[in-house]
């Protein structure tokens, strides 16, 4: 899974292929473009399987459409002609018809990332754990926020902090001082962080059993709306000195969260900010959406988001009683049919066996 | 920029089917992409290439077949098609509108040899 953003720095590809065949690739692969009957123009590259042509040049071959219909067609001599070696024995690389096919994927592109993020959210549920992914654009102040609830929260309760960001261990170290656990992620180039990444967090941090996990995601109001990470809610944080419509503007952020927290609300009086406007913009993109106006710096309105909390960690234990409580019965019961069958056992045994 | 490591994923997925179907090279990626997902397509091909460099998928074409949008309006009682996510129902306005399909993102099929 991505940890680098923005480049492949660091991942050398070559493990997934043939070495001889990724290096020939390079003089081989070119592209062209031809008109079709109707007219239309069509663009497509070619990768080395031209250059088993058996004249240099020219050649016939087919390939796929958009809409899954196969189309065939021959080009002169031109682009790329140079490059055919001229030895092959086909002229074609029609799937089936030369040793080229078509495989069926039909895999989610963040399979992957669901993947290790169900394994985490199941981590999480066998602990009991409370985790939440708080998201936003940088500046909204979901650091101090996060400061804020720790402070009010940490006599009551368990907490453990994972803070992404793209460079330095800035917000660890805000968080640490409050005295929780908290882990930095850097994710270099970078947008987002990933459940591969918090999974390994999980592992070094080995967060209590019914405890609160708080991920701190990279400020970006665009991609983390896309990366599962298990947590049990996104919680999105909008400040009033931002604009009214970014839940219009960034709605795949909105609609994936189900909190959204409009912060600095002590500002207010000083803005020609719209708060109820704000809030039925976010409710546009997400009916499901419940919010609470706070200020972290003055404490306002914090009360019913920490109540929010406590309920959803209480929430957290209640369910893994129950697990506990019914694998109990369980094992109980397995005992009390495998004491029966014993008993059953030696009684039809034969005496003097 | 999340189409990078999205192109990453895709080529994950690509890796381990070629490498099972014991392919010497990737000529083709057909991607699913649908109109209301979070993927511009035009930075997926930019992603594309440069995630395939060195790859066993170098210098494969990609396909990306755009599924449409369609969602459920609660008013109307009817699927209705939509143009951009969280847009309003062509019909009625309303904004009461579940995404039905075209939030796909899926790698659909490949050409090995």
């Amino acid at each position: 899974m991505c940890t680098v953003c923005g480049c492949g720095e660091g991942e050398v590809r070559l493990e997934g292929g043939v070495d001889g065949a990724a290096n020939q690739a390079v003089h081989e692969t070119h592209e062209h473009e031809h008109t079709h009957a109707d007219g239309t123009v069509h663009r497509h590259a070619h990768g080395p399987a031209h250059a088993l042509a058996y004249k240099p040049g020219a050649h016939t071959h087919s390939h796929r459409h958009a809409d899954g219909s196969t189309h065939s067609h021959e080009h002169e001599s031109a682009i790329g002609g140079d490059l055919d070696y001229g030895t092959g024995p086909a002229g074609a690389h029609a799937p089936g018809m030369s040793q080229s096919r078509m495989v069926q994927i039909e895999q989610d592109i963040l399979s992957k990332n669901n993947g290790f993020a169900l394994a985490n959210r199941r981590c999480f549920d066998e602990r009991g754990i409370f985790a939440l992914n708080l998201v936003s654009s940088p500046g909204s102040g979901k650091t101090t926020l996060l400061v804020k609830t720790i402070e009010r929260l940490k006599s009551k309760l368990t907490i453990s902090v994972v803070e992404g960001d793209q460079q330095t261990s800035n917000d660890a170290e805000r968080i640490r001082a409050t005295g929780v656990a908290a882990l930095q992620i850097n994710t270099g180039k970078g947008c987002h962080l990933d459940g591969h990444m918090v999974g390994q967090a999980m592992e070094r941090m080995n967060p209590a059993e019914e405890s609160l996990f708080l991920i701190e995601n990279v400020g970006n109001l665009v991609c983390p709306a896309a990366f599962d990470l298990g947590e049990h809610h996104k919680v999105a944080i909008l400040s009033v000195t931002e604009g009214e419509d970014k839940p219009l503007k960034y709605p795949d952020m909105f609609r994936a969260a189900d909190v959204m927290l409009l912060n600095k609300c002590d500002l207010l009086p000083y803005l020609e900010f719209d708060a109820d406007l704000a809030e039925a913009n976010a409710l546009r993109v997400n009916p499901r959406l419940t919010i609470f106006r706070v200020s972290a710096s003055s404490g306002e309105g914090l009360s019913a988001w920490l109540a929010w909390i406590e309920a959803g960690l209480a929430g957290q234990r209640g369910k893994r009683a129950e697990t506990v409580e019914g694998l109990k019965r369980r094992v109980q019961e397995l005992e009390r049919r495998l004491a029966h069958q014993l008993d059953h056992q030696s009684e039809n045994k034969p005496a003097g066996q | 920029m999340h189409e990078m490591s999205l192109a990453e994923s895709v080529l994950q997925l690509v890796e381990e089917t070629a490498i099972r179907e014991k392919a010497q090279r990737v000529k083709l990626v057909v991607l699913e992409i649908g109109r209301l997902s979070s993927v511009e397509p035009e930075a997926m091909r930019f992603c594309f290439e440069a995630v395939t460099r060195d790859s066993i998928a170098q210098g494969a074409s990609l396909e990306i077949v755009v599924t449409p949008g369609l969602g459920w309006c609660m008013p109307c009682g009817a699927e209705v098609e939509m143009a951009e996510s969280y847009g309003a129902c062509p019909r009625c306005g309303s904004y009461q509108i579940q995404p039905t399909s075209g939030l796909e993102m899926r790698v659909r099929e490949i050409e090995i040899e």
